[in-house]
């Protein structure tokens, strides 16, 4: 199991390895800083999954946006916690620490197991390593509840700039991609199946490829049998 | 112990009295400076080189510039937490609006507002939570909206209302 590996490590391995994390340093001149909106079918049918929920606990993983605490907390009532994990990541790049994120995720969240309905992925795993996204994705099965929801948005395309990208929420059909500075560039694109491994313990309820070249990806937690 | 600062001149002849300011069960305060009553309302203002240590909690609408430690209870005001002010406390107030930086979990029973620049280390509870582009947060929010609509269908309406038209909503931007 340990040594299954799909196509994409392998070109993984075989391609040149991006530069520049190693520095830590965000080149501004490529970190270019961009903002736009764009059709978003996932995140209407993510609210729909938290809609019956009471008071629903929400994981958002990205930076914190006012207005999408707003929205969500005036929309659904939801408890919102933010975990910018970006922050993490750069943190781990500018400490030379990469390696020891698996660990670190493994123990990032202090959230009982179960106890939360919805998570907001964003695209956070496009930029981890295949073992640092296992462990967070492993960690996000395991806080999820049962018919929990989880949002991922995975980008099949190079993406030029090394940019993290904040998700607001216009409305249920539309996000602004807003690109900030990033210390790490997007890692190589995950296909279908890296996905669905990533998150054996859910199941894929929707998978829509955007033409913003984002994949956006409905998952949601079996209920468990009596 | 306390006196008005001269420098600002109230719009109004300076009423209050020294019975006026929160009554401040301080533990230990160190480099005690004025609070100051600032345009003749019921605002007090804490300066930049007051420290408190303990429980602060009053009936007026308070600016903290400085450093306090413990717990601030302004369950009916307003508290201003100003670009100086470095808070580490259990925070309760009708309406916070953050400038400085606030470590620990925050209750307004209105509106907390993170502003440019302001920070929040704690979980925050209160019906309406504004987060300025450029505010830092970590930790949860709770807008308690379920429940509100639990108990009068009719206070939810004006909320989301309120909600939409605000400028800080598009300031909030992310």
């Amino acid at each position: 199991m340990a040594d299954a590996r799909s196509l994409t490590d392998l070109f993984g391995i075989l391609s040149p390895r991006r530069v520049g994390e190693k520095a830590a340093v965000v080149d501004t001149s490529v970190a270019q800083v961009t903002e736009a909106s764009y059709p978003t079918k996932a995140l209407q049918k993510f609210l729909g999954g938290l809609q019956g929920a009471d008071n629903p606990l929400l994981l958002d993983l990205g930076p914190v946006v006012g207005s999408n605490v707003t929205f969500f907390g005036e929309q659904l009532g939801c408890r919102i916690r933010v975990e910018d994990i970006a922050d993490d990541l750069d943190r781990h790049v500018r400490e030379g620490k990469l390696e020891q994120l698996p660990e670190y995720f493994a123990k990032r969240f202090t959230q009982e197991p179960g106890s939360v309905d919805g998570i907001l992925c964003w695209d956070i795993l496009d930029y981890l390593d295949r073992p640092a996204a296992q462990a967070l994705a492993t960690a996000l099965c395991r806080l999820l509840k049962p018919e929990g929801c989880l949002l991922g948005l995975f980008s099949t395309a190079e993406t030029p700039g090394q940019v993290y990208t904040k998700y607001v929420v216009v409305d249920e059909s539309t996000l602004r991609y807003r690109t900030y500075p990033a210390l790490r560039h997007r890692q190589r694109s995950l296909l279908n199946g890296d996905i669905i491994k990533l998150f054996k313990d859910l199941r894929v309820t929707d998978s829509f490829l955007m033409k913003s070249k984002l994949r956006e990806m409905l998952f949601r937690k079996p209920a468990t049998r009596a | 112990m306390w006196k008005r600062d001269e420098s600002v001149k109230p719009a109004t002849p300076p009423a209050q009295t020294p019975a006026a300011m929160p009554s401040a069960p301080v533990a230990a305060a160190s480099a005690v400076s004025e609070p100051r009553t600032q345009l003749g309302r019921d605002n007090v203002n804490i300066g930049k080189s007051v420290i408190i240590k303990g429980e602060l909690s009053g009936s007026e609408d308070l600016t903290i510039e400085g450093h306090v430690e413990g717990r601030i209870d302004l369950k009916d005001n307003v508290l201003t937490i100003g670009p100086n002010g470095k808070i580490k406390a259990e925070v309760f107030a009708k309406a916070v609006v953050v400038l400085g930086e606030v470590t620990g979990n925050v209750t307004a029973s209105e509106k907390v507002d993170i502003r440019d620049n302001g920070s929040v280390d704690g979980d925050i509870a209160s019906p309406r939570v504004a987060i300025a582009e450029g505010a830092h947060f970590r930790g949860a929010v709770d807008m308690q909206r379920a429940g509100a609509k639990a108990q009068a269908k009719p206070g939810a309406a004006p909320a989301a209302g309120q909600a939409q038209p605000q400028p800080q909503a598009q300031k909030v931007g992310a």
